[in-house]
């Protein structure tokens, strides 16, 4: 069999239901149809939206799989029948959506995965809130645990990501017409997501977000121009992040910063816990069970884990961190009932005095901005 | 949690005057700008879209300027709006019809391509200047730029384009719009070429890359701008931590080189602003003194605005500044004081930790 080539991934990006991610999307479908490359439609959530409806005439479209779940039933992306059709390019709408239980992949953007996997080119869109590394902002911002989020590196794999801008003036006059919700929809919109200083903080976000991606993505194909010419590889990864896991819930919005900031540095991250001998298994069973799901959003994330066996909680994590030239350690800023504790205060001091040679970054949660939590 | 509300500034309350009632009788128009990395990315037709939608609407639109050669789908939609031709001197030297347009006076003008020069003799040297002076007449204007022609971006797209740009806005222009929308689109996609042209290829499109991203970061900035306005205009003495500030504490003997390294390089990686400061000391010897005035120099040449605190506890007088300024990131050094003076005081950097809110504490090695 021929070797396949991975199908390329576009995400339009956004920042709130209605700013027309949907509508671009769709219009690029039709140029591309008008163009004689062979597209469908995997995926399309209308939302009673007129003029976005408009756009999908003449496009094929794949339908639906009815799920059954506990007596309900539910519509997903028929991702079988679209490996089967095999079109150049598929579109696939909300690609940060999860799949109703008993489907064959727990995300869309799995499904999605799974298109590209077989050559299929993906035209998909996102709000910026769903960015699992922006999480903790978009809660302080709003006050909203978004749950349903892309990990930053699957956005990394698109090949291009587009800013679908509009003012948000513009966007509450549509909302208040009714356009993108209906109207009783639209009353408890606008009182959340939809307050207008939400929606500026959020544009910002996703304006920002898609310069990033812009500029990584130049970085990447420059070096890669330049490496098919013998020239030099990519700029040496000189820094190195490790991360620092405990049971504390606040873990996992530092694995989120540390990461981001790794990202951003192009740095290479590690997330370790350590444990007295006899490791996870001598702990309680909340800590345990914390500790797993912990790092287990790490390696989600695509961050390599260690489990490091000793008593000394601040030397074994210096230690290993000097072993393996790590230039910053990120520790979450202990809550204030724990700082006098040994696993608060004198925890920080003592990594602090010991890492002296290193950046140390404590890190403090963002608590949502007042006025805004419900 | 309830909303958090204070008594506002002087400056706060003035600034709320102004935003919501104009101090003439006349009032304002609403500017609002479609910004663009390159040509072809679709201004034209968004702008020219909206004018269409907005007449639809029941607003009194007129059109003062188009671009010398349109695409079929923007002259689809230029047939149903009414235009004020441009005047034209010679070919290449055309000016608004401002005259007619004031004159005229409508709700809305659309002007698509706001930095041109005027020809010699007309009242305005530039077209943005003919803009300003609608929208001191009342009349709002939407308009369209690329990014190579905002002025303080000039001497960066020279060196991302190599091409000298001649006729520029000012940012302050920029700014002072109401609204600001980006027209984002992919840069071109590289098919299958041969070594040769792939390099050229990748080159060209690198610089395109570049326009996008300083266009992007633009208009983040301004709706940034927006956003800090709107947030002090309804007294919420909080910041969204949407932009990445930075603010490395400096004394005298702290080793700023490593921090001013890292400093740049995620100033530079977020596109965020870069801060330097340090607290006012009363008693300072000619040294110290002059030690700090070379690290404030070395915090300068990184892009750093520099500020002086004052405050009897400095790190009092730090997390006040941080928190009021919205800083995301404070870098400080290892603290040089241990031993007795820690015990009696306490640490400063365990200080510092131990107060901080919402933001990161970076230590450096000393």
């Amino acid at each position: 069999m021929v070797e396949q080539r991975t199908g390329k991934l576009r995400i339009f990006i956004g920042y709130a239901a209605g700013v027309g991610k949907t509508y671009h999307m769709l219009e690029e479908a039709q140029q591309l149809k008008a163009q004689g490359v062979d597209v469908v439609i995997g995926y399309f959530e209308p939302h009673g939206r007129k003029d976005t409806i408009a756009r999908t005439e003449g496009l094929e479209i794949i339908p639906r799989k009815i799920v059954d779940y506990r007596g309900s039933t539910f519509e997903e992306m028929d991702t079988d029948a679209i490996l089967a059709r095999h079109p150049a390019v598929c579109v696939v709408d909300e690609f940060p959506h999860t799949n109703v239980p008993g489907s064959e992949r727990l995300k869309r953007w799995e499904d999605v995965q799974a298109l590209l996997d077989a050559g299929i080119d993906v035209l998909t869109t996102m709000n910026i809130q769903h960015l699992e590394s922006l999480n903790d902002q978009v809660w302080q911002i709003t006050g909203i645990r978004v749950r349903e989020t892309i990990p930053d590196w699957v956005m990394e794999q698109a090949d291009q990501v587009v800013m679908i801008d509009v003012t948000p003036r513009a966007l509450l006059n549509r909302l208040e017409r009714g356009v993108v919700y209906g109207r009783e929809k639209a009353e408890r919109a606008l009182q959340n997501f939809f307050r207008e200083s939400t929606l500026v903080a959020l544009r910002e976000m996703a304006l920002r977000q898609t310069a990033h991606e812009v500029e990584h993505r130049s970085l990447v194909d420059a070096s890669d121009a330049l490496a098919g010419n013998g020239g030099p590889p990519r700029p040496d990864q000189h820094h190195r992040i490790l991360v620092l896991v405990t049971p504390d819930p606040e873990t996992a919005m530092l694995i989120r910063r540390a990461k981001r900031v790794g990202d951003f540095l192009d740095a290479e991250c590690f997330a370790v816990t350590v444990q007295p001998s006899g490791g996870l298994a001598g702990l309680p069973e909340y800590d345990r069970e914390s500790i797993e799901r912990h790092l287990n959003f790490a390696r989600n994330l695509h961050i390599e884990t260690r489990i490091l066996v000793g008593d000394d909680v601040p030397a074994g994590l210096v230690d290993f961190a000097r072993r393996n030239q790590i230039t910053q350690i990120f520790l979450a800023r202990p809550h204030d009932r724990d700082w006098r504790s040994f696993f608060g205060r004198d925890l920080i001091q003592r990594i602090v005095g010991l890492a002296r040679d290193m950046q140390v970054v404590i890190v403090s949660p963002r608590e949502p901005v007042a006025g805004v939590s419900k | 949690m309830g909303r958090e509300l204070r008594r506002r500034t002087p400056d706060e309350l003035l600034l709320e005057l102004q935003s919501e009632e104009p101090e003439s009788s006349v009032q304002k128009g609403r500017l609002k700008i479609f910004l663009g990395y390159a040509s072809g990315v679709g201004k034209s037709y968004r702008m020219f879209d909206e004018a269409r939608r907005r007449k639809a609407r029941g607003q009194d639109v007129v059109v003062a300027a188009v671009q010398p050669s349109v695409s079929a789908e923007v002259a689809a939609l230029l047939s149903h709006l009414e235009i004020i031709p441009l005047i034209a001197v010679a070919e290449d030297q055309t000016a608004v019809d401002l005259n007619t347009v004031l004159a005229r006076h409508p709700g809305v003008c659309v002007i698509d391509g706001l930095a041109y020069n005027n020809p010699p003799n007309f009242r305005n040297p530039t077209r943005w200047q003919d803009v300003d002076e609608m929208l001191n007449a009342g009349i709002s204007v939407i308009t369209s730029i690329n990014i190579q022609y905002v002025a303080e971006m000039r001497q960066l797209i020279e060196s991302v384009t190599g091409k000298r740009v001649n006729p520029t806005v000012p940012m302050s222009f920029i700014q002072s719009a109401a609204e600001i929308e980006i027209v984002d689109a992919p840069s071109e996609e590289p098919g299958e070429r041969s070594p040769e042209q792939q390099m050229k290829a990748v080159k060209r499109e690198q610089r395109l890359s570049r326009l996008r991203e300083l266009a992007l970061v633009l208009a983040a900035d301004v709706v940034d701008h927006q956003l800090t306005e709107y947030l002090q205009r309804h007294g919420i003495d909080q910041h969204f931590g949407t932009h990445e500030r930075i603010l490395v504490c400096i004394t005298p003997r702290a080793n700023v080189q490593e921090m001013v390294e890292t400093a740049r390089s995620i100033a530079e990686k977020f596109h965020g602003e870069l801060i330097g400061a340090y607290v006012s000391q009363h008693h300072i010897s000619a040294a110290d003194q002059a030690a700090l005035d070379e690290k404030l120099t070395l915090m300068r040449s990184a892009g750093a605005s520099i500020e002086m605190l004052h405050g009897e506890d400095p790190v009092d007088a730090i997390l006040q500044f941080a928190r009021a300024r919205g800083i995301t990131q404070l870098f400080i050094g290892h603290s040089q004081r241990s031993g007795l003076w820690s015990r009696l005081w306490g640490n400063p950097v365990d200080k510092l930790i131990y107060r901080s809110r919402g933001m990161d504490v970076r230590v450096f090695p000393q």
